[in-house]
């Protein structure tokens, strides 16, 4: 039972107080490059719920089951962006015999995915809190729904920064990092509900 | 002439092709650790030792990797020099390694290190390499040094650990804190994109820029 709670708890964690984006500012290259339009912002946040709920499962078991076994934990980070790039290569594969509109909705970005940061990221931060297999199983979903909500919310928020009026040198990245501070503000808040 | 091709490729490195203004790369390590400068420092020295060494070995090996393959080696590559930086910090300064967390094994993932391997070391000669990825580090790393001098003054008013502030001015605990790394980083880039707007439109017509 009180495993369950864990478990709700650490993912409702990661979907809000500790949003991967805005608390851990990780993945910012593709959240500022993919959040131009809602529906590649949808399509980015689907993939990467996906992939890192897929790669944390599997590295935990690289690392817990191979790595801590054999004493060779320094090669993780090696082991970890292998088994990423591997896993996101299957996946494309596998989509596309699979379902052939879900390819069609998130196959372009399954290959940006291997250098976003923030699959390696929830990686490391899954075994540096040393979780156990059910929790990172809700931490790397929680992560991802994080990020791709993140993601979505800012999308909604630049759609209509577009059509309005600003001063010269802020369009762009630099409002985009300013709105960013604001939702980040907003998140932090949640840490009251924990 | 020959002295000059590298300084202007050093120059060129370091302020126009500046990784956060033009092309805002990287910047998840530099709203991550820009909370105080001694962390700072060290992931620059970190990120400046990747870039140049692991561009210099692609350089060196570039008539040897396949084209389809590339991107694997590259990351092969920069991950086996980030593993070197994270062992030698957990060896020799355990605190700042702690305190870098998983940002010092995120250096893999930094796009600026791929984009120098990609762009400029896999056509060019070994020393030019190196002194490109060193520019651009460089440029970043001055970048993000001045982030976290605004960020670590306001939010705990201390500059290295020093007390610059006096106790008796309120902190500002949001500089430290998620949202002031955006604010800061926004602000800074504004002011850089102002300033190099208004330089660029003086001298040349620029194409692609909007007005």
């Amino acid at each position: 039972m009180s495993d369950f709670s864990d478990f709700l708890k650490i993912t409702f964690a990661a979907v809000f107080t500790g949003n991967i984006a805005l608390t851990y500012f990780l993945g910012m290259c593709p959240f500022i490059a993919m959040s131009k339009s809602p529906a590649t912002a949808f399509g980015m946040g689907a993939a990467v719920v996906f992939v890192m709920t897929v790669t944390c499962c599997i590295n935990w078991i690289i690392y817990w089951q191979i790595l801590v076994p054999t004493g060779t934990e320094h090669l993780q980070l090696l082991c970890f962006i292998a088994s990423i790039a591997v896993i996101v290569q299957i996946l494309e594969l596998f989509i596309d015999r699979v379902s052939p509109v879900l390819y069609a909705a998130m196959g372009i970005f399954l290959p940006l995915i291997t250098v976003n940061c923030a699959i390696l990221g929830a990686s490391l931060f899954m075994v540096l809190r040393k979780y156990s297999f059910l929790n990172t199983l809700g931490y790397g979903f929680g992560s991802g729904m994080g990020w791709a909500i993140a993601l979505l919310a800012m999308s909604g928020v630049r759609s209509r920064i577009n059509t309005s009026k600003l001063p010269p040198g802020l369009e762009g990245p630099a409002i985009t990092m300013i709105t960013a501070g604001i939702m980040a503000m907003a998140f932090t808040g949640l840490a009251g509900v924990m | 002439m020959k002295k000059n091709k590298y300084w202007e490729t050093f120059r060129f490195g370091l302020i126009d092709e500046n990784p956060i203004f033009k092309m805002i790369l990287g910047i998840c390590s530099a709203l991550a650790v820009t909370n105080s400068v001694i962390n700072t420092l060290t992931m620059t020295l970190a990120v400046i030792f990747v870039t140049a060494t692991s561009s210099a070995l692609i350089s060196l090996i570039r008539d040897w990797i396949p084209k389809k393959v590339r991107m694997v080696v590259y990351v092969t590559i920069i991950a086996t020099f980030v593993m070197v930086v994270d062992l030698l910090l957990k060896a020799m300064f355990p605190d700042i390694s702690k305190a870098l967390g998983p940002y010092v094994g995120l250096i893999i993932t930094n796009c600026i290190i791929m984009g120098r391997a990609e762009a400029f070391a896999s056509n060019n000669k070994v020393i030019l390499s190196i002194i490109d990825g060193a520019g651009v580090a460089i440029g970043y790393g001055i970048i993000l040094i001045f982030i976290s001098v605004i960020r670590e003054l306001l939010g705990f008013g201390t500059l290295l650990g020093y007390l610059i502030i006096p106790v008796q001015v309120p902190r500002m605990m949001i500089m430290i804190m998620a949202p002031g790394a955006f604010f800061t980083l926004g602000i800074v880039v504004w002011i850089a994109r102002y300033w190099m707007y208004h330089r660029v439109s003086v001298n040349v017509d620029e194409v692609g820029r909007e007005k």
